[in-house]
């Protein structure tokens, strides 16, 4: 595949990705962040969010799995995964962060687990794809083509 | 420290979430400013105290000079995050206001929470903004005037500098917590109508702020962000 038909299939996964909610304007914002002195920021700041997530998911299991569940604990792990998600526009992961919160309020561990499967779910979602929007602008990169922001 | 004919401004970021660490850093970094980031407030204080005393002969951990010496503290802005475990932004917030030699420096307050108790308490206490977050470039463009600002009352070296009681009426009451409040993401107009009637205008020479209520354009359907800007009139 040449560059341009690489960059076409970028575009469009990226659109599609946006349109899906996978993704919102604050994924934009920080692409225009991103410059030839900084070529590497988005892949470097998502990467940060993939590890903070993977141990916030973690920390989560864990305190839902406890006898006397401590709310006020699942709570902040969960506010901080949403905070990391908004930050990157990781839409559907922060929106579940949000219905997950309520249920912490409520005290509803039946409902917290719930949100614990949607948000791991949501999580490896948007995970796998972006890796595969990495992987396609390595690609173009690899064929020669410029960064393809 | 750079032999620029433009000296930049020194901006200390402090929040515990590394992503955002690396957001704020970058957003400042490209609009040309030096930055500094900690992941709490006391790490926070410890670094303003290091600049302006080299070794900490007191136990208090807050630098102890006289008012008008501002010199050793290079630091033209403090942003950070509310939510924060141990000390959050406002009590950071508070003790930056309460010291001497670091009152003068500007404070911007990064939520993730549209609260507007806490955002007027903040407001109250002294800071010069409140952004929502997540932070965006068009946000780190309005800290500009605020380090100017101050920049040019270090520059005229003014003598008396009278503070106002910064307590509003409601000096007995803890600020608001971090977790279980409740999520205002809609319907923000009804409240934020509400703060703009319940301030008071201060005077006095570096504190006489319009608060004025933007609402960002753009707004996509699920969440409002409404912004809070102290402006400060000469």
């Amino acid at each position: 595949m040449d560059v341009a038909q690489l960059k076409r299939q970028l575009f469009e996964y990226t659109t599609l990705l946006f349109h899906e909610g996978f993704l919102d304007e604050q994924f934009t914002q920080l692409q225009q962040l991103q410059d030839e002195n900084n070529p590497d920021f988005v892949v470097e700041v998502v990467s940060l969010f993939f590890d903070d997530s993977e141990r916030l998911l973690n920390e989560l299991a864990k305190a839902l799995d406890q006898q006397n569940t401590d709310f006020k604990k699942v709570d902040a792990h969960v506010h901080q995964l949403k905070g990391s998600s908004s930050s990157i526009g990781a839409q559907r992961v922060q929106r579940v962060c949000i219905t997950f919160r309520n249920y912490c309020q409520d005290k509803n561990v039946e409902g917290c687990l719930k949100c614990l499967q949607q948000v791991k779910h949501e999580y490896s979602l948007v995970k796998n794809k972006l890796e595969t929007l990495f992987t396609l602008e390595k690609q173009i990169l690899a064929a020669g083509g410029s960064a393809p922001m | 420290m750079g032999a620029a004919a433009e000296p930049r401004f020194h901006v200390l970021a402090v929040d515990d979430s590394l992503v955002d660490r690396k957001l704020i850093e970058r957003l400042l970094k490209i609009s040309s400013y030096q930055v500094t980031t900690v992941d709490s407030g006391s790490k926070a204080l410890e670094f303003l105290g290091s600049l302006v005393n080299d070794d900490r002969s007191s136990s208090d951990a807050l630098p102890s000079v006289s008012p008008s010496d501002h010199q050793g503290v290079d630091v033209n802005l403090i942003i950070t995050d509310y939510c924060m475990p141990g000390m959050t932004g406002y009590d950071l917030l508070k003790k930056v206001k309460e010291s001497s030699s670091l009152r003068d420096i500007p404070v911007v307050i990064m939520s993730s929470e549209n609260v507007p108790s806490r955002i007027t308490r903040c407001l109250e206490e002294g800071a010069e903004e409140f952004i929502l977050k997540p932070v965006r470039l068009s946000d780190v463009n309005k800290l500009r005037p605020h380090m100017m600002r101050t920049k040019k009352l270090k520059d005229q070296e003014q003598e008396s500098q009278e503070e106002p009681e910064r307590h509003g009426d409601e000096i007995g009451l803890p600020p608001p917590p971090c977790q279980h409040e409740l999520e205002t993401q809609q319907s923000q107009d009804p409240q934020t109508q509400q703060i703009q009637q319940s301030q008071q205008p201060k005077s006095g020479n570096n504190s006489n702020k319009r608060k004025a209520i933007d609402v960002e354009e753009g707004l996509s359907p699920d969440r409002t962000r409404t912004r809070y800007n102290g402006v400060a009139t000469f």
